[in-house]
């Protein structure tokens, strides 16, 4: 067994595990009804296959996956669908998207499920099999699974497999209660990915606070020669690329994959989605969620997707007094939500609600004194100060300069910063608005081709026209040879003075209202 | 239920500007105590003058710029400024002096350049170099130390009376309570043409540097150490001013120990060690990456070195640490470290 590598900067944050990690997990009472977002992943939104009034069973597709990157979505439960429409779903911007609301009949018939022998598959069956089961990262960022177990264009063969089940947030423990009581599911399903991978070794990635998991996964890897690691509790070992570091000592490049030094990581639960989708062909119609913080009874539940979070937390025996902010995830990269009236996702790994003891106390932000703590920590070796200063004053070019780009956003330097400056915020300031930039530059840059294809057939046209003028001329003009000098005078007035608006005054209308829709 | 949306992280530490400065003043205490040992009460009316101007200055300043008083108070950043000048001051300088250099120093380094956070020169040393270079006598008006020639027994109200009257006891002779501190005959003696050896024989030197000033060196390098422990001031500015300046009197040593004072008199001698760990470190004015803190503490030690041996002033702390304030953005653009992922080299 090789020793661990190390990252720099990291933090030993507040931990909070105990609190929902000492009971098993429960399954969450079926709502009455479910609104399931058609985009709980990262790439194309779902398309819906499914309308208001048709019945679907538990199971069922109903959002077909659109384009490479994208995932499928299905009915968690049998009943009628009520509405395709845009619902609030769990996002930081608080905007709402399109949901298939189902309510639900109560009999949770499934569909037709098939096992299949994965061994027999096609690589490319087998994907194509995970993709239209709905299979993403189930760690947070709910990236399609299919296409990152398609080593195709990025190497011959691969090094490493890594299963992140590090669970570095605080607060968090549904992956530590996954492992504990299903480590032998999430073998089978790394089975599965290593089969697809073929990769020279099989790395698991726990923390080391978390010493069930770690005996669990370690009795299930028996036999396997799959190795479990126990990293030391260092948020964040599990970031992708600072596990990838703690395990390999690889490092990802800056504007890379971990696959690009030959290296792919899954999170323990997409494992076991794998094996759940491979050995009983249920597609990813439910997930386990910590309930943890202010609630008088936090625990781990596994709820179907589509779950209102204001019924998880009924059954966690509701809120306790003093609830200041509802936070998806961690707390350290979690964002805050509006309302609990939002659904539970493939990405809803924890929902905190946090009240005053469990938040940081409100405190007046002061200058930055540039004392480096924020360096320190910072795990993407950047210089958070700097980046601040740049950012704070709108020079994103400088902010680039210092790899603005290279930052995780996750929270380390915001965490020390003696003068309580949000950095993070900053940082996320300065990345939509280089890419809002960006894409008005796109923008302009299109407007401006299109200006200029209109200019030139605007300018075909007309000599066209005048072409056609001239060929229809002749005929009118050589009968009446002997009083040339009227008629020409006559059709110079008509052609001359306004030759582009008269003939075609309403296919040019037409061109600036399409111009507009587009550019819009 | 509708909640509040704030952007993560949603927990800190509960660190704060305040709590690093109030350390830096509680890691002062060991040195100020041994100076007050050695010379007298005027230590600590120099602090007390100094303090009350800082933070009537202050408060002044940030009701005319229109910030909240109580925070910026609060942060005690003008005590420590006001503590950090009042050390370096002469036990009897006068009340108008110290007053004066933390008027440069609040008003003019700090507030006009921006206040806590914006100032590129540390407004302490501000204080000071103004002082050096308008009051030279006043600022080279060093006491005697305690326990050279005579007992020395000023008492409180003889102190305050030299302070704000400029009045000295009769019943001391006029020139007997001041004197050449060590730093200061090295340089008038090596000026003369005498060797090293010669001059470490006078009663000034104590066992390593000079005599009085080497305890009080002493409780600040205990202070220091202290402060870079809990990582309040960052290790790397005292090891490469330190660093620095060991290395290069070692050069001279080597070359001529008759001529140029060893190493380890360099580094315990004046305000080396306090420079290096309460004047070199203030965070705002120095360099920020990590690799150009040990640049920035190697640039100030080199530069205190030439300027004792080499310029017109005994000592060269506050000198060094404005010049390469000056160096501080420069030397941060040639240091950012390697990002992680990007290529190496």
């Amino acid at each position: 067994m090789s020793g661990l590598f190390s990252f720099h900067g990291g933090l030993k944050t507040v931990r909070h595990k105990a609190e929902s990690n000492q009971e098993a997990i429960r399954t969450s009472v079926l709502p009455r009804r479910l609104t399931v977002p058609l985009r709980q992943h990262i790439g194309a939104i779902a398309k819906p296959l499914v309308q208001a009034g048709d019945r679907v069973l538990k199971g069922q597709m109903i959002g077909q996956p659109d384009g490479y990157i994208s995932a499928a979505i299905h009915a968690p439960t049998s009943g009628v669908v009520t509405a395709v429409d845009q619902r609030p779903v769990p996002h930081p911007s608080g905007l709402p998207d399109w949901c298939v609301t189902i309510d639900s009949d109560g009999e949770e018939r499934w569909i037709e499920r098939e096992p299949v022998d994965y061994r027999r598959l096609h690589p490319s069956e087998l994907r194509n099999l995970l993709r239209n089961a709905g299979v993403v990262g189930l760690g947070g960022a709910a990236f399609p699974s299919a296409v990152k177990l398609n080593l195709s264009g990025h190497c011959e063969h691969l090094e490493t497999l890594i299963l992140n089940g590090a669970e570095c947030e605080p607060w968090i423990t549904c992956d530590d209660r996954l492992m504990r009581e299903r480590a032998a599911e999430i073998v089978a399903g790394l089975h599965v990915m290593a089969h697809l991978l073929e990769p020279r070794e099989v790395l698991i990635g726990v923390e080391d606070d978390k010493p069930e998991a770690i005996a669990a996964m370690t009795a299930a890897c028996a036999g396997t020669g799959y190795a479990v690691r126990a990293v030391p509790t260092r948020y964040p070992s599990g970031s992708v690329k600072q596990l990838v570091r703690l395990l390999t000592g690889k490092e990802t490049p800056v504007d890379g994959l971990p696959i690009d030094v030959g290296v792919q990581c899954f999170n323990v639960a997409t494992a076991y989605t794998v094996h759940r989708a491979v050995e009983y062909g249920e597609p990813v119609i439910s997930r386990i969620v910590t309930l943890t913080g202010h609630v008088n009874q936090p625990r781990n539940l596994e709820a179907l997707l589509g779950t209102p979070f204001a019924e998880l937390v009924a059954q966690c025996g509701g809120y306790r007094d003093g609830v200041e902010r509802l936070i998806m995830g961690g707390p350290m990269m979690g964002f805050a939500l509006h309302s609990d009236e939002v659904p539970v996702t493939k990405a809803t790994n924890c929902i905190l609600a946090a009240g005053v003891a469990e938040l940081a106390p409100e405190q007046p932000v002061m200058p930055c004194i540039r004392c480096g703590a924020c360096v320190e920590v910072c795990p993407a070796d950047l210089l958070p100060q700097q980046l601040y200063w740049h950012a704070r004053a709108k020079e994103f070019d400088k902010a680039q300069d210092y790899h603005l780009f290279s930052c995780i956003e996750c929270g380390c330097c915001s965490y020390v910063c003696p003068s309580h400056i949000p950095l993070v915020q900053y940082y996320r300031y300065a990345k939509n608005e280089i890419w809002a930039q960006e894409k008005e530059k796109q923008k302009a840059e299109l407007a401006r081709q299109r200006h200029q294809a209109r200019q030139e057939r605007l300018e075909r046209e007309k000599q066209e026209r005048e072409a056609k003028l001239r060929q229809k001329a002749p005929p009118r003009t050589e009968p009446v040879a002997e009083q040339p000098s009227i008629e020409t005078a006559v059709a110079r007035t008509k052609a001359a003075p306004a030759p582009a608006p008269a003939p075609a005054p309403a296919p040019t209308l037409v061109t600036a209202v399409e111009i507009d829709q587009q550019t819009d | 239920m509708r909640f509040r949306t704030v952007t993560s992280p949603h927990v800190l530490e509960t660190t704060s500007v305040g709590q690093v400065m109030r350390r830096v003043l509680y890691t002062m205490v060991p040195g100020v105590t041994a100076l007050c040992w050695f010379f007298g009460w005027g230590v600590l009316i120099n602090l007390a003058i100094a303090t009350s101007v800082a933070l009537v200055a202050e408060a002044a300043m940030l009701t005319v710029r229109g910030k909240p008083l109580a925070l910026h108070l609060g942060d005690y950043s003008a005590v420590v400024t006001a503590g950090l000048l009042a050390v370096a001051l002469p036990p009897l300088a006068p009340w108008w002096l110290t007053t004066i250099g933390v008027l440069s120093a609040i008003v003019v380094a700090k507030h006009l350049y921006g206040g806590l956070g914006y100032n590129p020169f540390n407004p302490a040393m501000i204080g000071y170099v103004v002082l050096l270079i308008s009051f030279p006598r006043e600022m080279s008006t060093w006491l005697i130390p305690y326990g050279l020639d005579q007992p020395h027994s000023m008492t409180l109200l003889e102190t305050l009376q030299a302070i704000f009257q400029n009045t000295l006891p009769a019943r001391f002779a006029p020139d007997a309570l001041t004197g050449a501190t060590a730093l200061d005959m090295l340089r008038t003696k090596l000026g003369l043409g005498l060797t090293v050896t010669e001059i470490r024989n006078s009663p000034v030197f104590g066992i390593v540097a000079g005599h009085g000033w080497e305890w009080a060196t002493l409780g600040f390098l205990a202070g220091g150490s202290w402060l870079v422990y809990t990582r309040t001031a960052d290790w790397r500015i005292p090891a490469g001013m330190l660093g620095g300046l060991a290395v290069i009197s070692t050069v001279f040593y080597l070359i001529d120990p008759q001529r140029y004072a060893p190493p380890w008199f360099h580094l315990w001698g004046g305000a080396a060690i306090f420079g290096a760990f309460f004047i070199a470190t203030d965070p705002v004015t120095a360099s920020t990456t990590p690799r150009g803190r040990l640049f920035y503490g190697a640039g100030i030690g080199v530069l205190v070195y030439i300027i004792r041996g080499f310029g017109g002033y005994p000592d060269g702390v506050a000198f060094a640490v404005l010049l390469m304030n000056i160096a501080a953005p420069t030397i941060d653009l040639y240091t950012q470290p390697r990002v992680f992922g990007a290529r190496r080299g």
